[in-house]
């Protein structure tokens, strides 16, 4: 589905992927791992399409299409889904509208008709449902005024909504109380068949409890220095980034 | 930030959809301004002897007067006697029937989508329709005269209803408020009356739309909204004119009364031509709005979306006479290319207990100018006046710009008045965020911007709202590619 070939990026001339290698394949799901400032949300940003990076070098397969040639509207609508760390507030406009308005572009470009208002609020609910959204936040505007929690929920929500084939959620456990993060997890566990893929991006093991991923790979200062099983979390929770660290200076030093 | 100049980009190519001219045969009257034509107006309209005195006192005291220079405005000042003052389709002072009008201009208004048709009976909106200096098509005059409710051209007014006209005509916005009232009552052509009677709830929306076509002319309309003692009107004005490298001048006065009792929710989605990207062309538009919360327990509600006009001079206001009475501003403008908006509101409080309300919304793109000035004025009179104020500028790219002045006179030490500003730009992070829910620039944009303006546009009668905001995202929208 997804095949990372060599991408490095760069932003205001500071490189920040350096050569990054990944494939991913339908059904599975993937963890990225590692210390602040390594480059995790740049890479799902890259993938995203977010013109404040510049790609330097490196090619990007996306269900055979090339997706660095892509815009991030065009990204989105071909099925990839980021759910941002920090999700952005759009005041005065409610997720009702906003998802209509999305669902809508969605739907024309895989030629289908936009739904009526009836099916949309039906859809809308199955979803909430799923992903045990509140239904107060749905009258409220996008991310306005939303607990770190009830940003991280909504994102969830978007993603049940939009059913891509790629989602990438960055960081949503973080700030998350326990119930919180069974909630989502329990959403993304719920929205994973067969036919499509995520990448999980965190920096605690604690999400891998709940989201069982097939493959964790580590990644520090703009590569991916360590790829394992679900095992490798439970390594890394004891020994901490320390280890890896040393270990990938002293392989880049060499 | 090469994003944002690309949004911006994008947002100024946005072309003007109501700019065609319609060919009828006009009747127009020479270009210039003097005793002459002002009789000659009042002739052509069959008024009686008072209106004439009226005008001819109007020009009087208008020829002693200079143009208002405290606006923060730049525009070259039009030669008031480079305009023709009178501009009608020919051969068409009334009609009965819509199948009695030109079908070129029932073909103007279907273009403008101008409900002008029966099926309007569906949606519940009378109309009346003002071209260049006439109104050529009342609608359900029959409807609404059965619950005793008067809605004509202004004209008819004068004509059928002189003792109505003598009595309120001027007593709100006096012929010598300004410079521009001053002018409008010399020389006013048509515009709309409305009338409902004590207690009667008028059970549709009232509606004028006004279309400068002629060349070269002035319009100069005149509305008078009278609401009786506990009686209810909504009332809606649309405008737009063609594409035209001159500028053209819009100088409207409109009153509203409202007696004991009484509402009156004043909507205008505002369209004139702005003038193309240079800033070529374009309306000049020089409005007094004024009502009067006479009795107690009134309440005039202003709702205004103003997207057009290469220069606008407007400041919807009320006084607030009677104790209890209460007014509310909303008001979304926006300005791109060259445009420049100075716009807000006044409310005079003079009884007791009463409440008003300004919410104001200015959208800056381009090279344009917003600005906001509103007035507070608490008479000493005016025990436990209250007013709350909020004036909200969004600013897109980096050329525009947004100026709010709030002044506060108050006089008398009960009251309570509250003044919210804030200034916002669309943020290169919130359109990414639309982008990748799969919402091109250009939808984020607009999408954001109604976000930005909800609060005033959920003021709007439903069916104008819609209007409204397909009329925001017009405005934003931009020739991709
Ligand atoms: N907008 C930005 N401007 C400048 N530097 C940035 C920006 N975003 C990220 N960086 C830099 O890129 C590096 C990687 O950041 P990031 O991808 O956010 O890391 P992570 O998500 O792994 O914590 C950091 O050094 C950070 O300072
Ligand atoms: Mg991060």
């Amino acid at each position: 589905m997804l095949q990372i070939i060599d991408l490095k990026a760069e932003i205001n001339g500071k490189e920040i992927l350096k050569g990054i290698n990944l494939e991913i394949k339908p059904g599975e799901v993937h963890a990225i791992m590692g210390p602040n400032g390594s480059g995790k949300s740049t890479l799902a940003s890259v993938l995203a399409g977010r013109d404040i990076f510049n790609v330097t070098g490196g090619k990007v397969i996306f269900k055979g299409k090339n997706l660095l040639d892509l815009l991030p509207e065009e990204r989105s609508r071909e099925g990839i889904f980021l759910a941002f760390q920090y999700p952005v507030e759009i005041p005065g406009v409610s997720i009702t509208n906003f998802m209509r308005a999305a669902l809508d572009q969605h739907r024309i470009h895989r030629g289908l008709k936009p739904m009526s208002a009836m099916e949309f609020l039906k859809y809308m609910k199955e979803k909430k449902a799923l992903v045990e959204m509140d239904a107060k936040l749905e009258g409220r505007a996008v991310n306005e005024g939303f607990s770190g929690g009830e940003k991280k929920k909504n994102e969830v929500f978007q993603m049940a909504m939009l059913e891509p084939d790629l989602a990438i959620l960055d960081e949503t456990d973080s700030g998350l109380d326990i119930d919180a993060l069974k909630v989502v997890a329990n959403g993304v566990n719920k929205l994973k068949t067969k036919d499509n893929a995520s990448i999980v991006i965190t920096h605690y093991q604690r999400l891998l409890d709940f989201i069982v991923p097939d493959f964790i790979h580590i990644l520090y200062d703009g590569r991916i220095v360590k790829t394992g099983g679900k095992e490798l979390a439970l390594e890394l929770e004891k020994s901490g980034y320390d280890e890896i660290k040393l270990e990938a200076d002293r392989l880049i030093k060499n | 930030m090469g994003k944002d100049d690309k949004i911006i980009k994008e947002i100024q190519e946005k072309k003007y959809e109501a700019g065609f001219t319609t060919d009828i045969e006009m009747d127009v009257f020479p270009i210039g301004l003097n005793e002459d034509v002002i009789r000659a107006i009042s002739k052509k309209k069959e008024e009686p002897e008072f209106m004439l005195e009226f005008r001819l006192k109007a020009f009087e005291y208008w020829k002693t007067q200079k143009e208002p220079e405290w606006a923060l405005l730049n525009y070259e000042k039009p030669n008031f006697q480079d305009i023709s003052y009178f501009a009608s389709p020919k051969n068409t002072p009334k009609y009965n029937s819509l199948d009695e009008v030109d079908p070129e201009i029932i073909d103007t208004f279907n273009k403008l989508g101008i409900p002008l048709n029966e099926q309007k009976a569906l949606s519940g909106v009378a109309v009346d329709v003002v071209m260049d200096s006439v109104s050529v098509h009342t609608t359900f005059q029959k409807t609404l005269g059965d619950l005793g409710i008067i809605f004509c051209s202004i004209s008819e007014a004068i004509r059928e209803h002189p003792d109505l006209i003598k009595k309120y005509l001027a007593t709100v916005v006096p012929s010598r408020d300004n410079f521009y009232s001053a002018l409008n009552s010399a020389v006013f052509t048509d515009g709309s009356f409305a009338y409902i009677p004590k207690g009667v709830r008028c059970p549709m929306e009232l509606s004028t739309y006004f279309r400068i076509n002629q060349a070269n002319t002035g319009q100069f309309e005149r509305t008078l909204v009278i609401a009786d003692e506990g009686s209810y009107v909504s009332y809606l004005e649309g405008c737009t004119a063609p594409q035209r490298d001159e500028n053209q001048l819009h100088a409207a006065v409109v009153e509203l009364i409202a007696m004991k009792n009484a509402e009156i929710k004043y909507s205008t989605v505002q369209n004139w031509y702005p003038g193309n990207k240079e800033g070529l062309g374009g309306i000049y538009n020089f409005v007094t709005k004024r009502g009067i919360c006479k009795g107690d327990n009134s309440k005039i509600s202003w709702t205004q979306v103003e997207t057009g006009s290469a220069v606008t001079w407007k400041y919807p206001s009320t006084i607030l006479k009677g104790n209890h009475s209460s007014s509310e501003f909303y008001s979304v403008a926006v300005t791109n290319n060259h445009q420049q908006a100075d716009t807000g509101t006044k409310m005079v409080h003079v009884g007791r207990n009463t409440k008003s309300t300004i919410i104001s919304k200015g959208i800056s793109l381009g090279k344009s100018n917003n600005t906001y000035r509103g007035l507070v004025d608490i008479k000493k009179s005016a025990s436990n006046a209250r007013n709350y104020s909020q004036c909200d500028s969004l600013l897109i790219g980096s050329e525009c710009g947004a100026h709010t002045f709030p002044y506060i006179d108050v006089d008398n030490s009960t009251a309570i008045v509250e003044h919210e500003a804030t200034t916002s730009k669309i943020a290169e992070d919130q359109i990414f965020y639309c982008n990748q829910r799969g919402l091109d620039t250009e939808n984020a944009v607009s999408l954001i911007v109604n976000g930005f303006a909800k609060e005033v546009l959920s003021k709007l009668p439903m069916e104008f709202a819609t209007e409204a905001k397909k009329l925001l995202s017009l405005t934003l929208e931009g020739s991709v590619g």
